[in-house]
């Protein structure tokens, strides 16, 4: 599998950290709202979808950006790649 | 008809012509009072426990393609109940038990093989861990031996001692553990569960669920029909999300391809299954001779039932850094299978919110040794609706609770685990 | 020595000039350059080559390729002994020697034949059925039994000597196969430009034009091929790779291949490696893998002897071997007229051929005509007999039968092509009735087959279908070419029609040659239910062979569709899986084993502290000093005791430069800490140092660390050994992926810094006799202090940190200063009775000391078992500061962290022992804890532990019982504070 890297081209996996799942999004860091159920669900529950998908990996031996990946998970291919913080690929 | 040696002897007299199938193939009917969706070792051992335990024979089994050709028939056949923490122990020791047994009471020979799983420690602080592993077994009465290298040697010469970057120190072993014949167990579980009644119907895919005005599912949709039922149990590993989904059910699942491998046959050679301390690699001799080893997960999600060569890779470096011999053994077959990887990385046997839906998931790169107990168990769960005593820890809800049952300590990541 | 009494006078493509040596089963014979060792050995007359996996049945070749499922051999001995090697695909050497497998006491008197007389036991699956009483009896009695009959050849146990070497290669089009079809490919596209690697699984590209006699625009067909490689390998852009099979295809255009090096060569060269996997990224792939033939099943059609028609073919025109005297051809298609052929070319006598057809070319018939032997149309093949092959049974469209005289027969089933590649990444083959055999579908977009590869079966249609997939393939990477006209070459007929079975099948008529399964397996696991091609092969063992099905797939799957009714597009096939043909598990492995298995990390003063008798362990992949045994000391315990009270008595020095280091920096640092840690960062003055925690956003434990700030916007973070690449990743998460906002840019910098930990009452005066320009003064650097400084012109950092407890300090200097660093810190320290000190000391301290470490940090603790939760700030948000909070996690009945003391004052506690109530049974429902690091310390005098016990907080005091039975008896402990030494910390403040 190649990861087609923003900063470095297209690089293999090996040079890759994966993470999951790019969707779920942590809850504000507020002391005062009980927020517990939205970091319960921002922890463990995954929608897992079989096809497109957003995934996050981090290039560990290459610019160590963490990247957000448009991959399929039933053939693997990938659209592609941009840089998580840049925001959501298109 | 019954199999022995007698049997088979008669019937060779006839050329074998007196077979029947060994299994019913079923079309489906109305309704049922359970209909299990999946046809994997754990949704067969559940309709045969439920006929055969709880005298529940008005069940069916739904399987959208071939009984057994998931997880169940593409996995490395190995059996053992050597867990560290009490939410898995009771449950896989169980297993053990039901193992020990299994053949005489399906009437079919699953090959059973107890010769021993041995996990090897390469450093003090493994040691340690893997003795409390080691007392926590035996405080669940379970046996298992802490060897020393010297052991080690008398019982895998074959290993590499004494050029390794990770030398052996020691082993824990549970002489009990073993393998089966994965295929065998399928067969033998879908057999007696048909000889009980049980209706067992292939090439039948559950495409949504029958919902009443109260929510609660009434049965499923399939690719051959609607069929009603009491209560609906979900063991579909791999694809547990996917299905769930169609509930509306979100898990605490992500799906991951892991990658096995078998070699060509060779004359014997391994006596149990051995497992790498210091990479990710295991192995066993199957009956025909071939080399099964495995290693990781391939890490990225996916449903592809495929990875690629960097696991084979890694898998292959810790075969040759553990036992350089199989250098020129080839690797005949590697396979992939989608594992269902739960965030702690134990498995999910409960009642869903939904009324009526019932979950046995997340079995993540485990879920052959549990074949048996978790047939039994969610046979239970189905027949009683209340946890067997061996699995209450698997609920659902443990991750809202903080009861994970992390056996790596690896946290909230599927893929750690 | 014997002569070679079926080897043909002329012609073929071996070295009549050069003779070669070798031995099977210790038998001397003698073939030719160019020769496999299958075709040196069917020269010399040998016919019998192994015996079959189950019935122990006599097999002979049946295959010129590696396709082949009988002729498996060990090749060498001693630790390269090689099992199960194709006696086909094994070029010849001098000095070779072979030996025949899974047969006892020899080849040709196997004992284990009398498997023969159960068969009509041993049918498919039988051992489902049986073997179940009593249930003990399987690991003592049966499955012994049946292991020892199993398995083929045997692995000589010793570590296999050679070694193995990986290469990657990148290239616009990669072409799998170097027959007809991929050197037309390979030439249009490396004529084109483009970056072309061609590689051949044979040690000599040509394919079929090697082995059949045709010629291209006039051109014999090696000639032709011969020309056309050099061609290739004149080209800058062109890769040839000979020996190399492409035996996976992975994501994103990458392929695993690998490369023989030097199995045809008795050993390697002196540092040439055995074999090479090569791991090709290609943009376009082109599949001009050929096909393999198919043999028919009928009884008797594994006898020595009884040969694909293909490989009669290559025996007789490539290696110069006459297979036979006198031959029979049974075909399915026009292919096995051209074997006739041969075989009359060759001076073989060609008694008949047998065509299932009613119809054939009369170019194709006319030579067999004219040379006399008969012509079956509409025949059947009823049965071989003979062990080797002596008689051959067929049938007339008449319905008469005919029985030759031969020893012989070549058979041809039609042709698959070869597209498991393809298949590799869930691409399923179709079947196609005109070609009779499953071909590739709708391909994938970087992926097309050529030739055989793709149904096309004659010479002409090869080169036109080559064509047209380069020109695609040129096209898809946005180039163009206009290629010359192509060789002119002859259009052969190349007729099939679909034949699985005939005869009656009623006796041994087999489907998988090497796993015995027989027509009547297929009928008996149909008539079971096993009727899915999945359940067919896992029931009967069909295609898990060596082969993987290649020779027996598709006739299993035509015998299957006819038992069922269903159209062999119906029953599907089975998925190919990698790889495509069986591959070293050592070449995968690479150079990856022994001490190279994974890389070692080593410190800037490894070889100092080596010098000085140290004792390293693995930390991950560093190694470290463990302890530095001085002459004299017989064990460890020694070094250690003494390391502990020399440094707290002393002064000792300890290198800490394996823990990771990241430098952060930017306007956020202080807000993003805050974030990382349960403690408070943001307000750290400059100049300070303060310890934190970090927690997994689930609320466990994560790591632990310093962080010190050297300027407003300026700091610096350690974490622990083992987690070092662990949290890099988390701050890099942290600030690029949670709060991209904020401006901190963060780099690790483990690498960079040699750090030293020197400690104990009389490390300042150490320091300031090393860094006389240093203030050391508890005023200029207070406990939890840092400053920057320069030693010897370079930057270097000093922190006053304590791990030991003792008045300590960390001293940093650039990596490549660290050794330079140490030497002088030796030189002013004697007099100071300065030692080194490794972790094991380190780690007693630390236990002394009740600090947590990586056993307490273990992925199941909470800041509060491990006493730590009073550090939390509720005044901010942290990650894992919710989750923490989950019921089960507040449990005040969760295993703290206590220390324990021997009741007795001197028996051992082991880490791993668990925690029992004295008079409580030894069972789950009573287990407390457990012990998670233990030591001896000799400033206590006494072995001492730390442990995780439910409500341990509270039992300070208790008695405890430590059970760890899987190492000895059950010891009484104390529970007592983890802080055994200096409770109040006065020494590391003085």
């Amino acid at each position: 599998m190649r990861i087609p890297c923003p900063y470095c081209g297209s690089r293999d996996s090996r040079e890759f950290v994966y993470r999951g799942d790019a969707a779920p999004v942590r809850p504000a860091s507020d002391l005062a709202s009980d927020n517990a159920d939205a970091m319960f669900d921002y922890l463990y529950l995954r929608d897992n979808p079989a096809g497109q998908f957003e995934d996050l990996w981090y290039h560990a031996q290459g610019c160590r950006n963490w990247l957000r990946v448009t991959r399929d998970t039933i053939t693997h291919d990938i659209a592609g790649a941009v840089l998580a913080r840049s925001g959501r690929a298109a | 008809m019954r199999y022995s040696i007698l049997q088979l002897a008669r019937q060779a007299l006839g050329r074998h012509r007196g077979w029947g199938p060994a299994w019913r193939d079923a079309s489906p009917r109305d309704g049922y009072d359970i209909v299990i969706v999946g046809g994997g070792g754990h949704g067969l051992a559940a309709a045969y426990y439920l006929a055969k335990v709880h005298g529940i024979t008005n069940v069916a089994l739904v399987e959208r393609g071939w009984i057994g050709g998931g997880n169940a028939g593409r996995n490395t056949t190995i059996i053992r109940s050597n867990y560290a923490l009490p939410g898995n122990e009771p449950f896989y020791e169980w297993s053990m038990k039901l193992w020990e047994g299994l053949e005489q009471d399906l009437n079919y020979n699953a090959m059973v093989s107890q010769r021993g799983v041995l996990n090897l420690f390469h450093s003090d602080p493994q040691r340690d861990a893997y003795a409390r592993r080691g007392n926590a077994m035996r405080l669940h009465g379970v046996d298992c031996d802490l060897l020393d290298a010297d052991a080690v040697r008398k019982m895998a010469p074959f290993l590499d001692f004494d050029n390794a970057r990770f030398p052996i120190q020691g082993g824990l072993l549970q002489a009990r553990g073993g393998t089966a014949r994965h295929d065998a167990v399928n067969w033998g579980y879908a057999r007696a569960a048909s000889a009980l009644g049980v209706d067992i119907i292939q090439n039948c895919e559950v495409t949504g669920f029958v919902r009443d005005n109260a929510g609660a599912v009434t049965g499923v949709e399939t690719s051959r029909g609607t069929i009603r039922a009491g209560k609906v149990g979900l063991a579909v590993a791999g694809m547990t999300s996917h299905v769930a989904a169609k509930a509306g059910l979100r898990l605490p699942i992500e799906s991951h391809v892991l990658q096995a491998f078998v070699s060509e046959g060779l004359k014997p050679l391994i006596p149990g299954v051995i497992t790498f301390g210091a990479g990710h690699f295991y192995i066993s001799q199957s009956d025909k001779g071939g080399l099964v080893f495995g290693g990781d997960i391939d890490g990225y999600n996916s449903y592809a039932q495929r990875g690629n060569l960097p696991v084979v890779e890694d898998v292959c470096e810790g075969g040759m850094a553990l036992m350089p011999m199989i250098g020129r053994v080839r690797m005949l077959r590697s396979w992939g299978g989608v594992m269902d990887m739960s965030m702690d990385g134990s498995p999910i046997i409960d009642r869903t919110p939904i009324d009526g839906l019932y979950l046995n998931a997340g079995w993540c790169y485990g879920g052959f040794k549990a074949t048996p107990a978790s047939g039994w168990c969610f046979a239970h769960l189905l027949a009683n609706d209340a946890p067997h005593e061996t699995a209450t820890a698997y609920r659902l809800d443990r991750f809202r609770t903080g009861h994970m049952i992390d056996e790596k300590g690896a946290g909230a990541q599927a893929n750690l685990h | 020595m014997t002569t070679q009494p079926f080897r043909i006078a002329n012609g073929g493509l071996i070295d009549r000039s050069r003779t070669l040596s070798f031995t099977f089963d210790g038998k001397a014979y003698v073939g030719h350059p160019g020769d496999t060792l299958a075709s040196a050995l069917l020269a010399n007359g040998v016919r019998l080559f192994g015996r079959s996996f189950k019935y122990h049945r006599p097999r002979g070749v049946l295959t010129a390729g590696s396709e082949e499922p009988n002729a498996l051999v060990t090749l060498r001995d001693g630790a390269r002994a090689e099992p199960n090697t194709r006696a086909t695909s094994i070029e010849l050497y001098d000095g070779l020697i072979a030996t025949s497998q899974n047969r006892w006491p020899s080849l040709a008197f196997d004992l284990m034949a009398v498997n023969q007389l159960f068969a009509p036991l041993f049918v498919a699956g039988f051992y489902y059925k049986t073997f179940m009483w009593p249930a003990k009896a399987w690991e003592w009695l049966y499955e012994p039994v049946i292991r020892r009959a199993a398995g083929l050849g045997a692995l000589s146990g010793a570590e296999d000597p050679d070694h193995y070497d990986h290469a990657h290669a990148f290239c616009d089009l990669l072409v799998v196969g170097a027959g007809p079809a991929g050197l037309i490919a390979a030439l249009d596209a490396g004529r084109a430009g483009l970056r072309v690697v061609l590689a051949d699984e044979n040690p000599q590209p040509g394919g079929r034009l090697l082995c059949d006699r045709v010629s291209l625009g006039g051109v014999a067909g090696p000639d032709w091929a011969a020309a056309a490689v050099a061609e290739l390998a004149a080209m800058a852009n062109v890769r040839v790779l000979t020996r190399t099979t492409v035996f996976g295809r992975f994501d994103d255009g990458e392929h695993g291949a690998i490369e023989q090096v030097a199995d045809h060569l008795p050993v390697p060269l002196p540092g040439q490696p055995r074999q090479r996997m090569w791991k090709i990224v290609a943009r376009q792939t082109i599949l001009a893998t050929g096909a393999t033939e198919r043999p028919i099943v009928f009884d008797g059609n594994d006898r020595p002897g009884v040969m694909l028609a293909s490989a009669v073919s290559t025996y007789c025109n490539r290696h110069g071997v006459a297979p036979g005297r006198r031959a029979v051809v049974v075909t399915a298609g026009d292919s096995g007229w051209e074997t006739a052929a041969d075989l009359i070319a060759a001076g073989v006598t060609l008694l008949a051929v047998i065509d299932t057809r009613n119809v054939v070319p009369d170019a194709l018939a006319a030579p067999v005509r004219a040379a006399g032997a008969g012509v079956i149309m509409g025949g059947q093949i009823v049965a071989a007999k003979g062990s080797p092959l002596s008689r051959v049974i067929a049938r007339d469209a008449a319905g008469a039968s005919h029985t030759f005289s031969a020893d012989l027969l070549a058979v041809a089933g039609g042709w698959n092509p070869q597209v498991a590649l393809a298949a590799h990444l869930g691409h399923k083959p179709v079947w196609r009735q005109d070609i009779a055999a499953y071909a590739l579908g709708a391909g994938p977009a970087d992926l097309r087959a050529a030739g055989a590869a793709d149904g096309v079966f004659g010479l002409a249609g090869t080169l036109a279908s080559a064509r047209a997939a380069a020109m695609d393939a040129i096209a898809a990477l946005g180039g163009s070419a206009a290629p010359a006209a192509l060789p002119q070459a002859d259009e052969t007929p190349h007729g099939v029609s679909a034949v699985w079975a005939s005869g009656p099948c009623s006796g041994k008529a087999f489907v998988d040659f090497q796993h015995d399964v027989t027509a009547g397996d297929v009928t008996l696991a149909v008539q079971e239910g096993f009727t899915s091609v999945e359940h067919l092969k896992r029931y009967t063992t069909l295609g898990m062979a060596t082969d993987q099905g290649r020779v027996s797939q598709v006739n299993g799957h035509g015998l299957l569709a006819a038992a069922t009714g269903r159209a062999l597009s119906e029953t599907g096939t089975i998925r190919a899986r990698p790889p495509v043909v069986p591959v070293a598990i050592g070449a995968f492995g690479g150079h990856h084993r022994g001490r190279r298995f994974r890389a070692e990390r080593h410190t800037a003063s490894h070889g100092w502290a080596a010098a000085r008798g140290a004792v390293f362990v693995d930390a991950g992949q560093w190694k470290r000093a463990q302890w530095y045994a001085l002459p004299g000391e017989t064990h460890w315990r020694q070094s250690v005791d003494r390391e502990v009270s020399a440094t707290r008595g002393n002064v000792g020095i300890c290198d800490v430069s394996t823990l990771g280091k990241i430098e952060l920096i930017g306007a956020d640092v202080g807000t993003l800490l805050d974030r990382l840690y349960i403690n408070g960062f943001a307000a750290l003055p400059v100049g300070k140092a303060r310890y934190g925690v970090m927690l997994r956003e689930d609320g466990l434990v994560m790591d632990d660390g310093t962080v010190t700030r050297f300027g407003p916007d300026r700091w610096f973070m350690t974490t622990t050994t083992a987690n070092a690449a662990r949290v890099m990743q988390h701050v890099d998460f942290a600030r690029q992926v949670l709060w991209p906002e904020m401006d901190v840019a963060a780099v690790s910098v483990t690498e960079q810094w040699a750090t030293y930990s020197i400690a104990g009452p009389r490390s300042r005066d150490l320091l300031a006799a090393a860094l006389p320009d240093a203030d050391l003064s508890n005023a200029a650097l207070p406990y939890m202090g840092a400053v920057g400084l320069r030693w010897r012109g370079a930057a270097a950092r000093l922190y006053r940190l304590s791990f030991s407890g003792e008045l300590a300090y960390e001293l940093s200097v650039p990596a490549h200063r660290g050794q330079a660093l140490l030497d002088h810190l030796f030189a002013v320290g004697a007099d100071y009775h300065l030692v080194p000190y490794g972790t094991e000391a380190l780690g007693v301290m630390r236990i002394e000391k009740g600090h947590p470490a990586g056993n307490e940090l273990n992925g199941w603790t909470t800041a509060t078992d491990l006493g730590l939760g009073r550090m939390a700030s509720k005044k901010k948000d942290f990650i894992g500061r919710i989750m923490a909070e989950r019921p089960a996690l507040i449990d005040p009945a969760r295993p703290r962290l206590v220390g324990l003391r021997p009741a007795d004052g001197a028996s051992p506690v082991r880490a791993g022992a668990h925690l029992l109530r004295p008079g409580a049974a030894a069972v789950a429902a009573n287990d407390e804890g457990y012990v998670s690091s233990a030591c001896y310390s000799p400033t206590l005098g006494m072995p001492i532990a730390l442990a995780l016990l439910a409500h341990g907080a509270d039992r300070h005091g208790e008695e405890i019982v430590v059970h760890d039975p899987v190492r000895g008896a059950d010891v009484r402990a104390l529970v007592c504070d983890p802080v055994f030494f200096d409770p109040d910390g006065e020494r590391l403040r003085g």
